[in-house]
């Protein structure tokens, strides 16, 4: 025991300290004896006081720590309870209200980390107490320090041009803020601007997104940077520096005013090979149909903002043989340069919103389904398409032969909630499976299948257009489409697609003859997601979406300071979802733009000149080069505004002479005293049986 | 009622990746051996190979080192520098007459909650089987007489 307990004798340096224990209700209580940890912490070393209490978040609790700081003199506070990460800065504000510096409190992770993943009531407290402990020996050591300000720059960078990328870019934009809207594919819209109509209130997608798309476009505080990457971010919350790529268009954006005459006289055309060959009473290709001319020369859409056209290298055959200069040719204005060349530019933001999005899943992976093999079998994408009035039908239906299907099966969880695919639900193929089914219903006198697994319809007004749908004669059967084949077992099957699936609500197995197949293909995360959050600091969960920094308190922060989340690539979302998100985002980056600087965390890595032996070790290993060499005094010297406090230094260090303010050798060390520490002295063995909650 | 051999290990998290982790496990409510008792750091860069050292001195049978995986540290690389300090640290505890088997570096993402509890678990085995270390009087840490140092 201490012999500093309940001493009368205040030493100004000395710690008093207060470690509170949180039931958090039964969450931690339920699990491991709370009584017995903030009994046992009662005997360390320096330990004033020490409580346990229902919910220590609480008001009530934040007030606890508050009085108990005046009335008894504390001087370091331990709560144990959750992670820092959802609670420390709660704790560490109420420190400070009571006139503690928050740096001298420490969190005891004991549910996370604790109640939660052991099975044994006895072990579990063990364990709790050697973590509360251990928090307890650190905190003693903990020094007061300083948050830094940071300024912050009011600008905004955007990465993805959907909807939610536009929607968080207006947001921003609207209250005076610059926006860079940055977008890898040639226009902005993203994969809303291929929709013919939206759930459930079926309008025009076009016409509620291409207001948006050139709003954007024309905003005077929104710069677009249509058709370019992120290639390097360096800098941290307030002060980005993002390395932007501007992929070469081999068109003149000065000049170009998108007449279109390049894009109509490219001989390499693709989809419009559709449009030519339907007008000539032949096929539908559906697996190449776009909705706008695409050659080598092209426009991915015709809204596309900005209405530029591209020239893909790959593809052309200027820069294949050199033998081609039709566009050239054609542009009266001058436009076409095949000398372009890719370029780069530096800009400095304070905030970044990631708005990604997804890509939809690949349907030739499921093989039994026919996608690629079996013409008439087309993904939900393709019907899209299809059914867009500036597809390659005009928006007629048709099947490949150009005849419109006179029986249409809509598969779902193509790609989802499948072990083999995807485990995730993708949301929001339920709710476009009925959009289908009501399009063709309204297009078609065909007869409509559905299969399905479960019907998913939670949104506002979805289940209503759900039973309207079933109103309008679509059938619907509840079981997984298992296969889809062109092999006929009787005369009546000839020439037709034939879907198998138990129906489990007839318990059979059911054989359905259809003319077109929709696969309802799910979403995943985009390829590069993985590298683009290693660039930013913000990790992908299990699924492969971002990570967002609180699934229910925060879905649009990430972990990363400064950096927020909006639309698909944080999980999949339908429109309105996206776009409430992305406003969400917005808010959140403006109030931090708003008040021009914000504090960082007081953790920096700092250099005893007099113990220096000027050996230069840490000054390479700093990947912030935020260590200079002082020639003249022979010392190595932190920049504080640089150093991000990772400590790789500290450890380096040969003399010892760099301290990891926060994380400081002694911190550390007295972490490991406090968690082996021998617990026998203040700690008896706690009673398995009968203990409240029973735990397991 | 015979106790068994419960070793007590030490297990340093960075913040980034492998805290992150070890709160994802538990988030899914999985549940692992009690054994590990986790110190965060800033970056697994920052554990100084003397604090494995400091670990086992004081009475930890192992010491786990976590962080992110090569190519995602947040502090950009400080992770490949963790790698290449625990290599020659497992040749210095072996040069000690402990068993390197004793100290453990892993990679574990914010997102893998179940690799933190593989780890955990199987660390806590080896350890288990490798028995306490031997402490004497003299402030002498050494590997319990029976085993031999792994070669």
């Amino acid at each position: 025991m201490s012999e500093t307990n309940g001493s009368p004798e205040i030493k100004k340096d000395e710690p008093r300290i207060g470690v509170y224990v949180c039931h958090c209700g039964t969450n931690i209580a339920g699990y491991l004896d709370v009584n017995k940890v903030a009994e046992g912490a009662g005997a360390l070393p320096n330990v004033v006081v020490s409580r346990d209490y229902k919910y220590m978040c609480s008001s009530m609790g934040q007030e606890l720590i508050e009085n108990d700081i005046k009335e008894f003199g504390l001087n370091r506070v331990v709560v144990s309870a959750c992670s820092p990460t959802l609670h420390e800065k709660t704790f560490r504000a109420a420190c400070s209200r009571a006139g503690m510096n928050q740096y001298q409190f420490q969190m005891a992770n004991i549910r996370e980390h604790c109640s939660w993943v052991t099975k044994d009531y006895a072990k579990a407290t063990e364990k709790a107490m050697r973590i509360v402990s251990a928090a307890t020996h650190r905190v003693a050591r903990n020094r007061a320090l300083e948050e830094r300000k940071v300024t912050i720059k009011p600008a905004t960078l955007v990465i993805g041009g959907g909807i939610a990328g536009i929607e968080a870019a207006l947001t921003i934009a609207n209250a005076g803020k610059k926006v860079y809207l940055l977008e890898r594919e040639p226009s902005i819209g993203g994969r809303m601007a291929y929709f013919d109509k939206t759930f459930p209130t079926l309008d025009c997608a076009a016409c509620i997104l291409t207001p948006k798309m050139s709003e954007a476009a024309n905003h005077p505080n929104i710069e677009l940077l249509a058709y370019c990457e992120l290639e390097e971010l360096s800098g941290y919350l307030g002060n980005f520096k993002a390395k932007i790529r501007k992929k070469a268009r081999y068109i003149d954006e000065d000049l170009c005013v998108g007449c279109g005459n390049c894009w109509e006289v490219c001989p390499q055309w693709r989809s419009s090979e559709a449009v030519k060959k339907r007008k000539a009473g032949v096929k539908v290709f559906h697996h190449e149909a776009t909705i706008s001319p695409m050659g080598s020369c092209y426009i991915p859409t015709l809204q596309a903002v900005p209405k530029l056209p591209v020239i893909e290298k790959d593809t052309c055959i200027h820069f294949k043989t050199g033998k081609c200069n039709k566009c050239l040719e054609a542009c009266t204005l001058g436009a076409v340069n095949f000398d372009q060349q890719d370029t780069y530019r530096d800009i400095e933001v304070g905030t970044i919103i990631v708005a990604t999005g997804t890509k939809v899943f690949d349907a030739a992976r499921v093989k039994e389904l026919g996608w690629g093999r079996l013409p008439n079998v087309i993904t939900s994408q393709e019907f899209e398409i299809l059914c867009n009035a500036s597809g390659p039908t005009g928006g007629q239906i048709l099947m490949e032969n150009g005849e419109p299907p006179k029986s249409v099966a809509i598969l779902h969880c193509v790609g989802s909630r499948d072990e083999n695919y995807n485990v995730h639900c993708s949301r929001v193929c339920c709710m476009y499976s009925l959009k289908i089914a009501h399009l063709v219903r309204e297009k078609l006198d065909a007869d409509v299948f559905e299969f399905y697994i479960d019907m998913r319809t939670p949104g506002k007004g979805f289940e209503e257009f759900y039973h309207r749908v079933m109103d309008e004669g679509v059938i619907m059967i509840r079981g997984r489409g298992a296969a889809v084949s062109d092999v006929p077992f009787t005369p009546e099957e000839e020439g037709k697609l034939m879907v198998e699936a138990e129906d489990t609500l007839l318990g059979m197995r059911r054989r359905v003859p259809v003319d077109m197949v929709i696969l309802a293909v799910g979403l995943e995360p985009q390829e590069d997601a993985m590298d683009l959050g290693r660039m930013l600091g913000v990790s992908c969960g299990m699924s492969g979406f971002f990570i967002e920094r609180h699934p229910k308190l925060a879905p649009a922060m990430t972990m990363a300071e400064g950096i927020f989340l909006a639309g698909t690539c944080q999980g999949p979302k339908d429109i309105p979802d996206s776009v409430a998100q992305a406003g969400a985002a917005a808010g959140q980056a403006l109030a931090l733009m708003d008040q021009g600087e914000v504090s960082v965390e007081g953790f920096f890595a700092e250099v005893a000149e007099d113990a220096c032996s000027g050996c230069r070790t840490c000054v390479p290993l700093c990947p912030y080069r935020a260590i200079d060499f002082i020639t003249d005094k022979n010392v190595a010297r932190v920049n504080p505004a640089l150093c991000q406090a990772c400590g790789t230094c500290v450890a380096a260090c040969p003399s010892s002479a760099i301290t990891g303010q926060g994380y400081s050798d002694d911190q550390l060390v007295a972490e490991l005293d406090g968690a082996l520490l021998p617990l026998s002295d203040l700690f008896e063995e706690p009673e398995p049986v009968g203990a409240p909650g029973g735990g397991v | 009622m015979s106790q068994e051999y419960e070793p007590k290990i030490i297990g340093f998290l960075c913040r980034w990746c492998s805290y992150m982790g070890a709160d994802l496990a538990g988030t899914m409510r999985a549940k692992y051996v009690p054994n590990v008792i986790p110190i965060k750091v800033m970056c697994s860069g920052r554990v100084d190979p003397e604090f494995v050292l400091q670990a086992i001195k004081k009475g930890a049978d192992g010491v786990l080192v976590a962080g992110c995986h090569p190519g995602d540290c947040h502090y950009i690389e400080g992770n490949y520098k963790t790698l290449r300090r625990m290599t020659l640290l497992s040749q210095a505890i072996k040069s000690f007459g402990i068993d390197p088997r004793r100290v453990r570096l892993e990679w574990v993402s914010a997102a893998e909650g179940d690799v933190f509890v593989k780890t955990i678990n199987e660390f806590t085995q080896t350890i288990k089987e490798l028995g306490p270390l031997e402490r004497l009087s003299n402030g002498i840490v050494r590997e319990p007489a029976a085993a031999g140092v792994a070669r």
